[in-house]
């Protein structure tokens, strides 16, 4: 694919000699959103764990940028410009909402501005302006996942991967979630998009990959947001 | 009575630098280093060489420091980085191993009878020459001051620079730290340095106390101040800091107040205290009741 920002090729990981992704090849070009959608334990976060270095590939090539990352340290993988918004969001809950946002600028590869920074981010979740002093464990869930975005964005990464942001949230900041992943795309930030919900992934997507018992099994555009049929063979098929 | 608290105050001190160096390690590595005795007799050790060697102060103390940072990265350089990922019981033993093979050199090098080290003597004066403080030394004065200097230190370290944070992160979670592009290998490097500092800090207070250095110096305050900084709460810094102070009063306090004849059965009076404060408090006697255990990776 032309201008990747992000290339697995032939990936298979595997726990305890238990393959959990195998030959798993996709791509993910400059400015995009790509969902990864599948039914719980079909490897999709395991995949963003292996693109991450937190676990090792067992075959298989990793390439970001165009450069082999396979076996690179997650903080060299994350000072190279990919952020991991983790499943359960893993903030820090007895640190602040500002210090949690300001260990981003530990990956932070440009000496610009923090404040400059910090400003963006709060002008995206302006709670995270609001509740700037408040520890990140008296946040709701909702919030908490506004501010391990913000986390992440703070280091001002090309690619970011978000691992089920809207897992255990109420819809209407489910919506709030997925309007900010569509304003972060604005921004240039490339976006591989882990997620349970499979149409809302589908229609926000530019193109959206069907992963289960490890394998990939099918490729959606946006316009097929409405194929339910075709999305549940995929995940069950 | 001021004698008596402020010798409580001074091992307290002593036992909170320990605890402090115990603990930083402990944050990042989820590593109790027992070697970490051996390292305060290496420091020992070096400034009864120097000072034999008739060095200066300054210069002894200087190496001092040298010796003892030096050796705490290659304990970490050459064993505990190659073992960050083995399970922890391996790490607790190669601790271990690591104590007494640096015990076993300093016995093989210096003989069980050790060396007396003379450095900073007039540290070891009164405070005054008549009145209340006649029988107060300075060196108990320098060992709170060292104490009250280390905490606030480092507490305006952790709290207020960006290296701190990171300290902070690290030890509360490891894992997303590192996602995080906190730099692992630098975040436990400053903090076996600054463990190390710690220690031959302690090094020199201990040896102007007590300047018989023998391979097993430090070796008893070591396993009070592991004690201590458990019956505190290991999980976080402050706690096994008050932990390691409070079991240094305590340990003084039993000295001074306990008839003559059964001074020897201090320790045993300690860690019955400890024995009961585990029962009632198994977190840590200064854990927040809701604390659980921190997540690693």
């Amino acid at each position: 694919m032309p201008d990747a920002i992000l290339e697995l090729e032939g990936l298979e990981v595997a726990y305890d000699g238990v393959p959990a992704v195998r030959d798993v090849s996709l791509s993910v070009a400059r400015g995009e959103i790509v969902g990864l959608i599948g039914p719980n334990g079909a490897g999709k976060s395991t995949t963003l764990h292996a693109v991450m270095g937190l676990v090792k590939a067992a075959r298989g090539d990793i390439r970001y940028s165009g450069r082999s990352i396979r076996g690179r340290a997650p903080e060299k993988i994350a000072q190279a410009g990919v952020a991991l918004v983790p499943e359960g969001r893993r903030i820090y809950p007895h640190l602040t909402v500002d210090e949690n946002l300001k260990l981003g600028f530990a990956a932070a590869r440009r000496r610009g501005s923090r404040s400059k920074v910090l400003g963006e981010v709060r002008e995206l979740f302006p709670v995270l302006g609001r509740y700037r002093k408040r520890l990140g464990g008296g946040l709701s869930g909702g919030e908490q996942q506004q501010l391990a975005i913000g986390r992440a964005l703070v280091a001002e990464p090309d690619l970011i991967l978000l691992d089920e942001p809207s897992l255990g949230l109420a819809p209407t900041v489910v919506d709030a979630v997925f309007a900010a992943l569509a304003r972060i795309r604005e921004r240039g930030v490339t976006t591989l998009l882990v997620e349970q919900r499979a149409q809302r992934t589908v229609a926000l997507s530019d193109r959206t990959y069907v992963l289960a018992s490890g394998e990939l099994r099918a490729t959606f555009g946006p316009a097929d947001a409405a194929a339910t049929d075709r999305l549940v063979a995929a995940y069950f098929g | 009575m001021l004698q008596t608290a402020l010798n409580a105050l001074a091992l307290g001190s002593v036992y909170a630098l320990m605890a402090v160096g115990i603990g930083l390690v402990f944050g990042v590595m989820r590593l109790v280093n027992f070697a970490y005795g051996q390292l305060i007799m290496a420091g020992a050790f070096s400034l009864a060489v120097t000072s034999e060697h008739g060095w200066p102060d300054w210069a002894s103390l200087l190496t001092c420091f040298a010796v003892v940072i030096a050796l705490s990265l290659l304990m970490e350089v050459a064993v505990f980085r190659p073992l960050r990922n083995a399970p922890p019981a391996t790490m607790l033993v190669a601790t271990f191993a690591i104590a007494f093979l640096l015990q076993a050199i300093a016995l093989m090098k210096f003989g069980s009878l050790g060396k007396v080290a003379t450095i900073f003597p007039g540290l070891f004066d009164p405070v005054a020459d008549s009145g209340r403080f006649a029988t107060v030394r300075w060196v108990t004065v320098v060992a709170i001051a060292c104490g009250v200097f280390a905490v606030v230190g480092l507490t305006v370290m952790l709290e207020r620079t960006s290296v701190g944070l990171h300290m902070r992160a690290a030890a509360a979670d490891f894992r997303t730290a590192r996602l995080l592009g906190v730099n692992a290998n630098r975040v436990i490097t400053l903090a076996v340095v600054l463990s190390g500092v710690l220690a031959a800090a302690v090094s020199v207070i201990l040896v102007i106390q007590t300047p018989l250095v023998v391979p097993s110096f430090a070796l008893r305050d070591t396993i009070i101040v592991l004690v201590g900084v458990v019956v505190g709460g290991l999980d976080r810094l402050w706690t096994a800091t008050l932990g390691g102070f409070s079991i240094g009063v305590a340990t003084s306090i039993f000295t001074d107040k306990l008839p003559t004849d059964a001074t020897v059965y201090v320790d045993s009076f300690v860690f019955l205290a400890v024995i009961a404060v585990l029962l009632l408090r198994p977190n840590g006697l200064f854990a927040p009741a809701s604390a659980r255990p921190v997540e690693r990776a």
